[in-house]
């Protein structure tokens, strides 16, 4: 009896502790923008009751899922602590250059995946190269590159006025739906986002970027190749900047321009929000997905309540720095 | 005082490489211009670089306490659709509207200022965010372009003064005189240099932090509107476009980076950013000259950027342990 009562105390304790650790890890950032996500869909159900329908969700996730995968690139780069400018060109690089593939006949039409994706990582790879080796400050290069990117692509489609219609791959990637109707392209984004979560937490890869946002001189001493993997986010975030604009390419049957110009500041929005420093070295990908989604749908709620454009972009901006005083804070400006 | 020259070379290099490349740039773009270096050429060469190169010397502001403001381009714009709208009729009301133009650019920095100050928020987030308000605001102000503005200011801030000096250099160095020397020599303008090198070095110190870095962005946002200001002059109306408002904010980080200013902050000078800004668009006009087929041109400024961005990295071959590139 003696003995019975202290164990069910420990046990008692132990379990408040659990709860308490649990509580703990829920990530302040995370669970603020998962919170407004509820609110923005309460908010937009008082003005129409289809915003809370499940058409109108899944078709919310299949726009989100563009700006998802380009921003899952954008985040593991922010995590170095550097950032990622060239989304622009790079996006359109990727459309151009698929569209452009399908154009080859039946052989292109079947790498032009593939070839819009390449493009894209070869052009990271270039960022890649400016950021590691000549230690070129990555707002800079990533510019460079976005104007290079550009060039080629004026070239490209004034000089060989290549096809701009996207292959029955691509649309079928970007609007179809083939499991219980869950849009493809929700599936694509599930899928790199999940081999994001690997990569960034389960592999050396992951924890290399993650240190290397903390402290890269302290990361390089520790025997981690610095510059071979600050070389790869870049590649990896160039290739899925492309393969977003595949996606893009594929969901509008065709390519553009300008078609990447949107998604550049929406992307680095969305990595924040979700409680990435943009200091590199912390955050989670649950976060950039909330941050993705709630984006999304503040855009859309804002179409919905049929807000003037000039509205949308004021509320835009205040909503974002808004969310960013509540839990964005840095510590202290003083040391 | 003989170190005390190389001292000052060493500090000035940035800038002193940029006027250096401009200077032999322009020289090559006037020598096979064919219509030769006529007072018209010139004119219309300084009105497109000073206009660049204002919006630079706000990048700078802001880059040399460490931070960046990627808003400049926006509120540009917003001054340049206010501009068409307020900056007209009689001399009264337009220097009231230049006024209330220029208020409301320091407005825009003062806004940007607290948010990163009070609000603790990293500048690159801040400007992006308060970037779209300010584009939202011009978008009320002018949903489709158009606007007039004042002619009479419009031709003698455009035009030539005594019939040789275009009056935008003029304006260029009157801002050069007025703004970024006094903010130079000041304490406020030594704090930001300080801030940049070393926050925590500065406020150990008991540099003005806070003051220094509102000042910077305060500046930034008047230098901007004043930018937009003169696009009203030039192009005699206003045009809420995004387009313009992002390409200017990025060709100014690129000018700032040509001019030898570090990103990382507290080194490098307005005056080396307006080279900087003079020369990227000389790039553009030499591909002019030299019949480059404008199909090609984004492609040569792009690698022309990039050319020049890698030379940067020239002092690699120096460092001679691998330690001091992660700083």
């Amino acid at each position: 009896m003696a003995d019975a009562q202290p164990r069910v105390d420990r046990s008692a304790r132990a379990f408040d502790a659990t709860a308490v650790r649990a509580w703990r890890r829920i990530d302040p950032a995370i669970a603020s923008a998962f919170g407004c996500i509820v609110l923005v869909l309460l908010v937009g159900s008082l003005y129409s009751s289809s915003f809370l329908s499940l058409d109108y969700l899944l078709q919310q996730l299949k726009v989100a899922s563009f700006l998802g995968v380009i921003a899952t690139g954008m985040m593991i780069v922010i995590l170095l602590g550097q950032i990622d400018l060239s989304v622009p060109w790079v996006v359109a690089v990727g459309g151009m250059m698929s569209t452009a593939a399908t154009g080859w006949g039946p052989v292109g039409s079947v790498f032009a995946i593939p070839v819009g994706i390449a493009c894209g990582i070869a052009l990271g790879l270039a960022n890649g190269v400016g950021v590691a080796f000549l230690r070129i400050p990555s707002m800079v290069v990533t510019l460079a590159i976005n104007a290079v990117a550009q060039g080629l692509m004026v070239v490209h489609t004034g000089g060989f006025s290549p096809q701009d219609a996207s292959s029955p791959a691509m649309r079928s990637l970007a609007t179809g739906a083939t499991l219980f109707g869950i849009p493809n392209a929700v599936l694509v984004w599930a899928v790199i986002g999940m081999g994001a979560v690997f990569l960034l937490t389960r592999t050396t890869f992951g924890r290399t970027v993650y240190a290397i946002g903390n402290r890269e001189r302290a990361a390089y001493l520790s025997g981690a190749r610095t510059r071979l993997v600050v070389m790869s986010a870049f590649g990896i975030s160039g290739g899925l900047s492309a393969f977003g604009g595949v996606l893009l390419a594929g969901y509008a049957s065709k390519a553009a321009q300008a078609m990447g110009d949107p998604y550049l500041l929406p992307a680095i929005a969305a990595v924040v929000l979700g409680g990435t420093s943009i200091l590199g070295g912390r955050g989670k990908y649950l976060g950039t997905v909330a941050g993705v989604i709630l984006i999304t749908l503040l855009q859309s709620m804002l179409s919905v309540m049929q807000m003037p454009e000039f509205g949308r972009h004021v509320t835009y901006g205040v909503v974002i720095v808004a969310m960013l005083l509540v839990y964005g804070r840095d510590r202290s400006d003083r040391i | 005082m003989n170190s005390d020259w190389c001292y000052r070379l060493r500090e000035n290099k940035g800038t002193l490489l940029a006027f250096a490349a401009f200077v032999a740039m322009f020289a090559i773009y006037a020598s096979n211009h064919p219509a030769g270096l006529t007072v018209n050429v010139a004119t219309t060469a300084a009105n497109k670089g000073v206009l660049l190169a204002i919006v630079a010397m706000a990048q700078t502001l802001v880059v040399l306490t460490s931070g960046i403001d990627l808003s400049v381009g926006m509120v540009m714009v917003l001054a340049n659709c206010l501009a068409s709208t307020i900056v007209v009729g009689s001399a009264t009301t337009t220097a009231l509207g230049v006024v209330v133009v220029l208020v409301v650019g320091c407005v825009c920095g003062a806004v940007n200022a607290l948010i990163v100050i009070v609000g603790r928020l990293q500048p690159i987030v801040t400007t992006i965010a308060t970037g779209s308000v300010y584009y939202g605001v011009a978008l009320a102000l002018r949903p489709v372009p158009g606007g007039d503005v004042n002619a009479s200011l419009a031709s003698a801030l455009t035009g030539q003064l005594f019939g040789i000096v275009p009056a935008s250099l003029v304006l260029l160095l009157g801002l050069v005189a007025l703004v970024w020397l006094p903010f130079r020599r000041s304490t406020i303008g030594r704090a930001a240099y300080a801030v940049g090198s070393s926050e925590v070095a500065a406020y150990m110190s008991g540099v003005p932090v806070r003051r220094a870095k509102f000042v910077a962005y305060v500046l930034a946002g008047l230098l901007a509107s004043i930018a937009g200001l003169f696009v009203t002059l030039i192009t005699y109306s206003g045009e809420a476009s995004a387009g313009n408002g992002g390409t200017y904010t990025l060709y100014s980080i690129a000018a700032v980076v040509l001019g030898g200013v570090s990103l990382f902050g507290g080194s490098g000078s307005a005056i080396g950013a307006i080279f900087g800004a003079l020369m990227f668009r000389t790039i553009g006009d030499l591909l002019f000259v030299f019949n480059v087929e404008p199909l090609w041109q984004p492609l040569f400024q792009g690698i022309v950027l990039a050319a020049a961005v890698c030379l940067g990295s020239l002092r690699l071959l120096r460092v001679r342990n691998r330690l001091e590139l992660y700083g």
